[in-house]
Parts: C-alpha cells; structure tokens; sequence
C-alpha cells in the first residue's frame, strides 16, 4: 500500500468510529444535500442564512470583546476607551460587533420583506414566519440593549427614555419602571440587567429560536419561486411541492448554497470594510447626569421610533406608544393564520405590495428625520449664527435693535434665518408676507402652534422693535401680508 | 438513535404475558404521573423565590423610598435666578459610579420661596435646558419647552415639569428626592403642584 492509500484508508476509518460513537455527520449532509426547487435557487434567497453567518458573527465579536469590558456602570464607559486606546484591535472589534449590529438588523428587515413579497410565509409555513417575527422582535431586543452596553451619554438617555415610555402604563407603571432600572434610579443595577438581557438571555432565546427556523425550512423545503395563478391550497400545495422538487429538485448544497456563501462572505467583507474605515460608534460623552450640554439619541435602528414620538400630539401619545407596538407585532404574527391560502406572487397581491411600500417608505422618511431632529431646538443658534448682514442693510435703528432681540431671546433656536438656525418653527425669511404685524404680535405675546408664549419674556419695546425687524423680512421683496378686513372697514 | 434499538412493541425479548405487561404499565404510568406532580410541586416551590428576587427591586413603594438632602445654603441661589445645581442621589447602590448624581434646576423666587425642578422632561426624561434670556427650558430630544414656572409650553410634553418638595432649614435649601422622576415615579415630588396642564397657573 502506498501512502497516499494507507491516508485515505485511515481517514475513512477514522470517520467510521466518530460516526458510529457520533450519529449526526449521516443526518447533516442528508439535510445539506435535501433537494430544493430549482426555481428557488436565487439570489432572492440568500437573506436568511447571510442572517445566521451575522448571528456567529456578533457571538464570536460578542464574546471577544466580553473579555475587556467591564459591565459596571462606574467603569463601563472607561473599559469602552481601554477598548478603543489601550487594546490592540480593541476598536476594531468593537467597530466590527457594532456594524455586524446595524448589518445584521437591515439583512433581517430585507429577508422579512423578501419572504413577504413572495407569499413564502403561506402554508404550510405560517410557523416558520411566525418563529421569524420572534427572531425580528429578538434581533431588535439585541440592538437596543447592545446600545446600552456602550453606557455613555446616549445609553443613559435612552434608558430613560425607555423607563418613561414604561411609566405610561397604567396601573403597573410604577413597579414596570423599577423593573427596568433594577432600583429606584438609572445604575448599576440597571446596567447589569440589560448585560444580562444582551449576553444570556436573549442570545439564549435567539440561538435556539434560529435553530428551529432553520429546522422548518430543512422540514417544509425552501419555498418554490411564487407564480401567477398558482395557488397555494392546503389540500394540493404539499403534493405539488413533492412533484415540483421531484421533478426539478436540486440538492441544495452545492447547488443552491454557493448563491449564499457569496453572498454571506460579500456581507461579511462589507462589514468589516465599514468596520475598518469608518470605525466603532462612539462611546459619546461619559453617563453622568450633570452633563446636561447633550442631544440624546437613539442608533440607527430606532431613529424612527424617536421621530414618530416626536411627531405624537399629547393627548393620543401614550395610547399610540403602548398600543401600536403590541397591534403591530399582533398583526405580523396573525398574517399567516389568516391568508395561509391563495395566491402568492406579488404582481396579484396588489394590497400586499403597497402595506410594504407605505410602511418601508414611512420607516425611511421617519429615519431620515430622526437623522437632523428638526423639531428640536438648536441651543446654540442664537449664539452662533449671527442675523445675516442683507437682512440688516436698509433698516432703521429700531430695526437692528430689533434684530438683537431676535438674537437675544433665542428666537434662532427654533427659527431659521437664510438657512441657519433651528428648524422648530418656520424659516422667518419671508415672515412679513404671510403675517400682518398684528398677526406677529399676536403669535410673539400669545404664541401657539407649537411655540410658546414670550409675553413673560419681552417688555413693550422690545417687542416693538422685534416686531418691527420682523416686518421688514419678506424674502425677495415679496408683497406684504395685508388684513383684508382693514381695507374693506376703511373704506366702505 | 441507533438502528438496532427497538421501539418497545417492536421487541421480542420481553417474556412477560400480556396481562402481566399491561399491569406492569399501568404501575409504571401512575408513577411516572405522580412524578409529575412532585416535580410541578417542587417547581413551585423554587419558582417562588426565584420569583421574588427578580421582582424585588419593583415591589418597593415607590413612597417609601428617598430621604431630605441639603441641597445648598440659600445664599447659593440669588433670588429671581435659576440655577443648574447637582446632588448625590440619596437611594444610590454600590458602583453605579456618576450616575449617582443628579441635576435640577432650582429657581429662587423670592427669599422664603423657590421651585426646585427635575432636570428630566416630563414627555420622556431627556435633560431639560433653561434660558434665561426667553425665560425657557428647553428640551434637546423632541423640542418640549417648558415655562420659568414649569408649566408646559409647547411640544410633546402632556404636563409641566416635575417637581422636588424643597424646605428651608436654618439657611440651607433641602429638598426630598428619591425615585427617578417619570409620570409614573413621582412619589418624591410635590404633588399639589403637579397637575400644571397647559396655561394654568403655579403657586408664585
Ligand atoms: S423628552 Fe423632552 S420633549 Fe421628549
């Protein structure tokens, strides 16, 4: 025997013992190699399991960087900057976990889309979908406790923020709160429940949660590429599935399963691009409560639920804060049990595909405003951002004496002024053509609309000259508003 | 499982007769249901304590926690201003390092009377900012704004700012504090000022 022989003969007898003590290599590639519809070998399909490579991605970067970081809320923030400083490649993993994070939420969020459009959540796969709403709500859960973890300024605002949010409930709002905090304040022990939601509990939960979800995809097979006018029916759906993968089966391992290790590497590599050249988030300022110089706010993935709260009126806010959520997840987890049946292509599925349209676009436009926040003041515009010197040529004194008042009593903060200053309230540019001067008195002494009343806070004159600046703005030169009341009484 | 084990059925080494079986059962199966009792009493009994710690820190009254603190010499705060000042949160537990500090706003309004607000808005607790110039808080997270008695503004705030019970004890300013102040947490606050709803009026 040569040996090249004598090595395979020994490699194979080797496998033979770990099978026979072992029992699982046989079963696995069976299910590796379980046939799969040859229509559904795309790159439509690839989501979930680029999902599960993130998953090990976060445990492995989760459990290296749980070696340095000291959950401790006197010591947190600063073993984040040992991380970030003093550890070799301590920021890189760091960056890596944080950017597997928002990864990791966006594949989810595609995949659920994905499976949605396709109707691949119909029978018999109501509970595969339903595992997965779970696996969306868990995903989430990791994110916002993960944002925790950083504890600096942001981690400690959106923790209170999450304990008033709970404090609205009735009759359990008080001992819900407590809950949370772990005590009476925001501290250690609220620190030390949300490391032990983020490393035990929930992984724990997702873990094997992803295990079933992928047993009843081995269970069910991969969904065949949906066609119009095939419709899925209880009685034939699953024998039309057996001839279909009869017929044009293909084992999904190679066949199928190189469009998803593409694709899973390529996210691997995409994240750790963005890992590498743009860095760990944060930690911002350190979490002490006498810092009060800070805008708080959320990561990436709740930036819409902080605009949409910013957006509430008062009076239905807490009712939308706590019964949306448990509608909306009621809803996803009911879907399948009530259009388990019918058609699955999208092109006849016309009011499934505008839900999706209406909800992807809010959740961007709600996003994208809870990237700039207009609705919170700039604190310090009325410092920082002088009245442009074209609004002051021409002006009388009184005028640029009213100018200062603008600029003394922050009207700048909610205001803009040619593209600078909050966006709170309306741009004043063009004031003087949409309110008459008495309207602007009105609105200055009274407010309303959203913005206070300033009687308390200006005396006659400087009233006076505020609101005689204010009427010299009207933009390129537009006519002012006039009360076409006054002329009518005037001359009748 | 292996292939050579046999469901129990599907065996032939059992020589026992049938009825000697089916007794044999159903000895067996009321064991193994009385087992399941046990171990549900059992459960029971370890899920009550088990219960109780993770419940602990939420059965706590809310009244009974927080203690008078000094929060300053009168003299500190000049009447007609308001003013940023910290303390030491009196309910702090072991490391929570900064965070046992706590800011408020205490407005001084004239010799014997101040206001001593929370810093966290009353919409959802982000730190409240005062202006003195437009007479303002201002809040930084969803544009809540308060006026320089606490009453609501504008914005999404649905009542004033909270508020601590303060007392003036041989020239120092003390003030009750305990429990973070959220809608429901409140228990440390003065209560007859709290219901400030839009434009009425705060004893000044
Ligand atoms: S927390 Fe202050 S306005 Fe929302």
């Amino acid at each position: 025997m040569s040996v090249k022989e004598r090595v395979i003969s020994g490699g194979i007898a080797g496998y033979r013992w770990l099978e026979h003590r072992l029992g699982l290599i046989q079963p696995l590639t069976q299910a590796a190699e379980h046939p799969t519809p040859s229509n559904s070998a795309s790159w439509w399909y690839v989501f979930g399991s680029a999902a599960t490579v993130l998953l090990i991605l976060q445990v492995v970067t989760g459990i290296l960087l749980a070696l340095v970081y000291s959950p401790s809320a006197n010591e947190a923030w600063a073993s984040l900057q040992v991380l970030n400083h003093n550890i070799p490649l301590g920021w890189y993993l760091r960056a890596i976990h944080g950017w597997g994070s928002d990864f990791m939420v966006a594949i989810v969020l595609i995949h659920m889309m994905q499976v949605f459009l396709f109707g691949a959540f119909k029978f018999p796969r109501e509970l595969t979908w339903i595992i997965g709403v779970g696996l969306l709500v868990l995903t989430l859960g990791m994110a916002f406790t993960g944002q925790v973890m950083r504890f600096d300024q942001d981690a400690y605002w959106g923790l209170g923020i999450g304990a008033s949010i709970a404090s609205r409930v009735p009759l359990v709002g008080a001992p819900l709160v407590h809950l949370i905090l772990g005590g009476p304040i925001l501290g250690a022990p609220t620190l030390s429940r949300f490391f032990a939601l983020h490393v035990f509990v929930i992984p724990g939960i997702l873990i094997g949660a992803v295990g079933l979800h992928v047993w009843l995809v081995l269970f069910h097979g991969v969904s065949d590429w949906p066609m119009p006018g095939r419709l899925v029916r209880k009685s034939t759906y699953e024998l039309q599935y057996h001839e279909l993968t009869e017929k044009t089966g293909l084992p999904f391992v190679p066949d199928a399963a190189w469009k998803d290790a593409m694709f899973a590497a390529a996210v691997i590599l995409a994240v750790l691009a963005c890992a590498f050249f743009f860095g760990p988030f944060g930690p911002t300022g350190q979490p002490d409560p006498t810092i009060i110089q800070t805008a708080p706010k959320p990561d990436f993935a709740f930036l819409w639920i902080y605009a949409v709260l910013a957006f509430l009126p008062p009076e239905i806010e807490t009712p939308v804060m706590l019964v949306v959520p448990v509608l909306a997840i009621a809803a996803m987890l009911l879907l399948p049990l009530f259009a388990g049946e019918g058609e699955r292509h999208w092109a006849r599925r016309p009011v499934a595909v505008l839900m999706l349209t209406v909800i992807a676009v809010s959740l961007g436009i709600f996003t994208h405003l809870g990237t700039y926040t207009p609705w919170s003041p700039i604190m310090s515009a009325w410092t920082s951002d002088p009245v442009p010197p074209k609004y002051l040529r021409g002006r009388g004194p009184l005028e640029h004496q009213g100018a200062l008042v603008l600029q003394d009593k922050q009207c700048r903060d909610c205001h803009s002024l040619d593209g600078a200053g909050g966006l709170r309230g309306p741009a004043l540019d063009d004031i003087a053509s949409r309110m008459t001067e008495d309207q602007i008195v009105r609105q200055v002494l009274q407010g309303g609309g959203n913005m206070p009343a300033y009687g308390n806070a200006l005396n006659p004159s400087e009233t006076k000259a505020l609101v005689s600046f204010l009427t010299t703005l009207r933009g390129d030169n537009l006519a002012p508003a006039v009360d076409a009341s006054r002329t009518l009484t005037r001359n009748p | 499982m292996s292939i050579l084990l046999k469901h129990p059925g599907e065996s032939s080494n059992d020589d026992l007769p049938p009825e000697g079986k089916a007794a044999a059962h159903s000895r067996r199966t009321f064991l193994f249901q009385l087992s399941l009792a046990l171990n549900g009493a059992v459960g029971i009994v370890l899920a009550i304590p088990l219960i109780g710690y993770l419940l602990g820190p939420a059965m706590k009254k809310s009244s009974t926690v927080g203690a008078w603190l000094k929060l300053g010499s009168v003299d500190d705060f000049p009447v007609g201003e308001t003013r940023l000042t910290d303390f030491q949160s009196p309910v702090a537990s072991l490391g929570d390092g900064e965070t046992a500090k706590v800011a408020c706003w205490v407005r001084h309004i004239s010799p014997r009377q101040f206001q001593v607000f929370a810093i966290n808005c009353a919409h959802l607790g982000c730190p409240v900012r005062w202006f003195a110039q437009s007479k303002l808080f201002l809040c930084p997270c969803h544009g809540g704004a308060y006026y320089e008695d606490g009453a609501r503004a504008s914005g999404p705030p649905e009542r004033g700012l909270f508020e601590y019970k303060y007392k003036i004890a041989g020239g120092s300013l003390m003030i009750h504090a305990g429990d973070m102040p959220t809608l429901a947490t409140e228990a440390s606050c003065d209560k007859k000022r709290l219901i400030q709803i839009d434009g009425a009026e705060t004893a000044s």
